[in-house]
């Protein structure tokens, strides 16, 4: 696991010398952070490479997770979907079911924190306990249209807390409490960022039967409807009409996802008989992923639907062109013409992959600038020095505060 | 300038500090500029401060976006450049507190508004609404301090550019100084009053924050050599 000081060549020292000197204005106080699984999804993956960081940097930070059964974590499935404006019903039984396990969690889990840091709706109940310390909500979901008894009900808790924070603009609400904006973040030292030997990404490449060719577009997604592949192969045929190049389609397993079978199975039928395109059921490996964004051309990802849109923060680190739908987080990340190309439909995906391929200078540049607005404010040390911020502003007063 | 100026000491050394923000949304929003007129009048200074500073702070080696959000979301989203251009334009450097700021955004939008009455219509779809979010400053003493010419140029080269951003930015609007930090103190530490005006008369919302330092450093070595 990397050290604080491995960041320094990325960041520059000042960054990170700054982030020292919030860990010592943070000594003394205990950070207690709660979610509901230890491995896999986004949050876990971000306490992985954030909990040891902030411990170096002395702010004592635990991680402690709730417990739950799998009657739980549908519903909390369902609430987490139906939050993100996905059509389901939830029934009283639903919210029985989370205050029955939420009620157990309150009587076992020991909120000892000074400050308790719950992330996600699974935990949100925890708050009923609370005593004398401070307390942050962290919503790592889209909502910006929420479902409406299913906020109303996560409202009552939120409002105990000290503070809320969201990913995006749109996403907050009007709420009685505070609530901060803090993007997500990459890690650049992880194996899904990290700088890669080019033999190594030709080795990927081959391995998967994608020849250099010509030039490559590449998509990194699940294959969800909400990602859009189907419209992702349209776009490209639509390109290769005029430009000779070839299509990756690449994303985890979708054997544990109905939707995702039927999807993948179209999106093999759209496919059939174009030999430039390559379809990618992978396995979760975060260097192959890595390994793929940097041996394409280009990245597209033309979802219909985004959280903060990691994907893409992860193909601007690379200093990759990407060509992305104005949607979720994705327009924070790139401004259009200046760090990437946004567009609202296929027509529009294929003009901008044409304009990238004719105009390699103009890509090289879009490339470089998005690779800068990614170090100046998606990497991991930005998101450490916010949340260090934020537990500062829970103790003292005022807009300007002087530490 | 002379070697004796050279070497010329402050009587009170220059200590550079450093800002850090942190955003806090308001859940006020904005879908046209009537809207967008309303809450401008009665939003927190924090607010205008973050709104007309921020494309400072997030494109630090060239900038895309016009100098304010109003401004661009003007252009962007309600599609009336002509106004954006008046807002993009205001001389933010020759304010010394947001309240005049403010006043003068106000002003031009209100004036404007006079003039073609019919923008009142326009409306921005769902998702595109105007977000005030507000700036939390954290100042942070850094463990420079100098007190010459030539210490100030070596340390203005290694600090973080929120160190420049807050001596620049934040000193003089939002703690509402006279003038900029470096200016004031090479003027009234060590006297160096048309050194400290060459710095004073920088408009620094037209360079990135590299940009402005390389500028000032610029000025800070001719003045030494």
């Amino acid at each position: 696991m990397a050290s604080i000081n491995d960041y320094k060549n990325i960041t520059g020292a000042a960054t990170i010398d700054t982030l020292k000197v919030l860990g010592e204005k943070l000594k003394g106080k205990i950070v207690q952070h709660v979610n509901s699984t230890a491995v896999g999804g986004g949050v876990a993956e971000i306490l992985t490479r954030m909990v040891p960081i902030l411990r170096e940097l002395g702010v004592d930070t635990r991680w402690d997770l709730i417990k739950g059964g799998e009657q739980f974590f549908e519903v909390t499935k369902k609430f987490h979907n139906v939050l993100h404006g996905k059509k389901d019903t939830v029934t009283r039984e639903d919210f029985n079911v989370f205050m029955e396990t939420s009620n157990l969690n309150i009587s076992e889990v020991n909120t000892y924190g000074d400050i308790v840091f719950i992330h996600d709706p699974q935990p949100i109940a925890l708050v009923n306990k609370r005593s004398g310390n401070k307390w942050i909500w962290r919503c790592h979901i889209d909502v910006s249209q929420p479902h409406e008894a299913v906020w109303n009900f996560l409202k009552e808790f939120i409002v105990k807390y000290d503070a809320s924070v969201f990913s995006a603009p749109a996403f907050s609400q009007q709420l009685p409490i505070r609530q901060f904006l803090i993007s997500p973040s990459i890690d650049p030292l992880s194996d899904k960022n990290k700088d890669l030997p080019r033999e190594y990404v030709d080795s990927v490449l081959k391995k998967y039967g994608i020849p250099s060719d010509k030039p490559i577009i590449t998509q990194i997604s699940r294959f969800d409807r909400l990602k859009d592949p189907l419209g992702v192969i349209q776009a490209y045929k639509k390109v290769k009409k005029y430009n000779d190049c070839r299509l990756v389609l690449a994303g985890g397993g979708a054997s544990d996802d109905p939707e995702g079978v039927q999807v993948y199975s179209e999106v093999m039928e759209a496919s059939k008989g174009d030999s430039d395109i390559h379809i990618l059921l992978l396995p979760q490996n975060d260097l192959e992923i890595n390994a793929l964004q940097r041996g394409s051309t280009i990245i597209l990802q033309k979802s219909l639907k985004e959280g903060f849109g990691l994907t893409v923060t992860e193909a601007l680190w690379k200093a990759k062109p990407v060509v992305a739908s104005n949607v979720g987080g994705i327009p924070l990340q790139i401004k259009h013409k200046y760090s990437g190309l946004l567009c609202y439909s296929v027509d529009g995906a294929a003009f901008a992959l044409k304009q990238l391929l004719n105009s390699p200078a103009y890509a090289k540049q879009l490339g470089e600038n998005g690779k800068e607005h990614v170090r100046n404010n998606f990497l991991l040390t930005r998101h450490v020095r916010d949340y260090m911020l934020l537990f500062l502003s829970l103790f003292n007063q005022g807009n300007v505060i002087h530490l | 300038m002379s070697d004796a100026n050279e070497i010329k000491k402050a009587a009170e050394p220059f200590r550079f500090c450093t800002r850090l923000h942190l955003f806090e949304l308001t859940g006020i929003r904005a879908a046209s500029i009537g809207d967008l007129l309303t809450h401008l009048k009665n939003v927190s200074g924090s607010c205008i401060y973050y709104h007309t500073h921020r494309f400072l702070q997030i494109h630090q080696n060239f900038s895309p976006e016009p100098p304010n959000d109003f401004a661009y979301w003007i252009s962007e989203h309600l599609g009336d450049d002509e106004l954006a251009e008046r807002l993009a334009s205001i001389d933010t450097v020759r304010f010394t507190s947001i309240r005049l700021l403010r006043e003068s955004i106000i002003s031009e939008i209100e004036k404007y508004l006079v003039e073609k009455p019919e923008t009142y219509a326009v409306k921005v779809k769902k998702g595109n609404e105007f977000n005030f979010i507000q700036a939390l400053s954290f100042v942070i003493p850094t463990d420079y301090a100098v007190s010459t010419i030539s210490e100030f140029a070596n340390v203005l080269e290694k600090v973080s550019v929120d160190s420049i951003y807050f001596h620049i930015f934040e000193a003089k609007l939002r703690l509402e100084k006279t003038a900029n930090d470096f200016s004031n103190w090479l003027e009234n530490s060590l006297g160096e009053t048309k050194l400290a005006a060459k710095i004073a008369h920088l408009d620094p919302y037209t360079y990135t924050m590299e940009d402005l330092r390389k500028e000032i450093m610029k000025i800070l070595r001719r003045a030494v050599k």
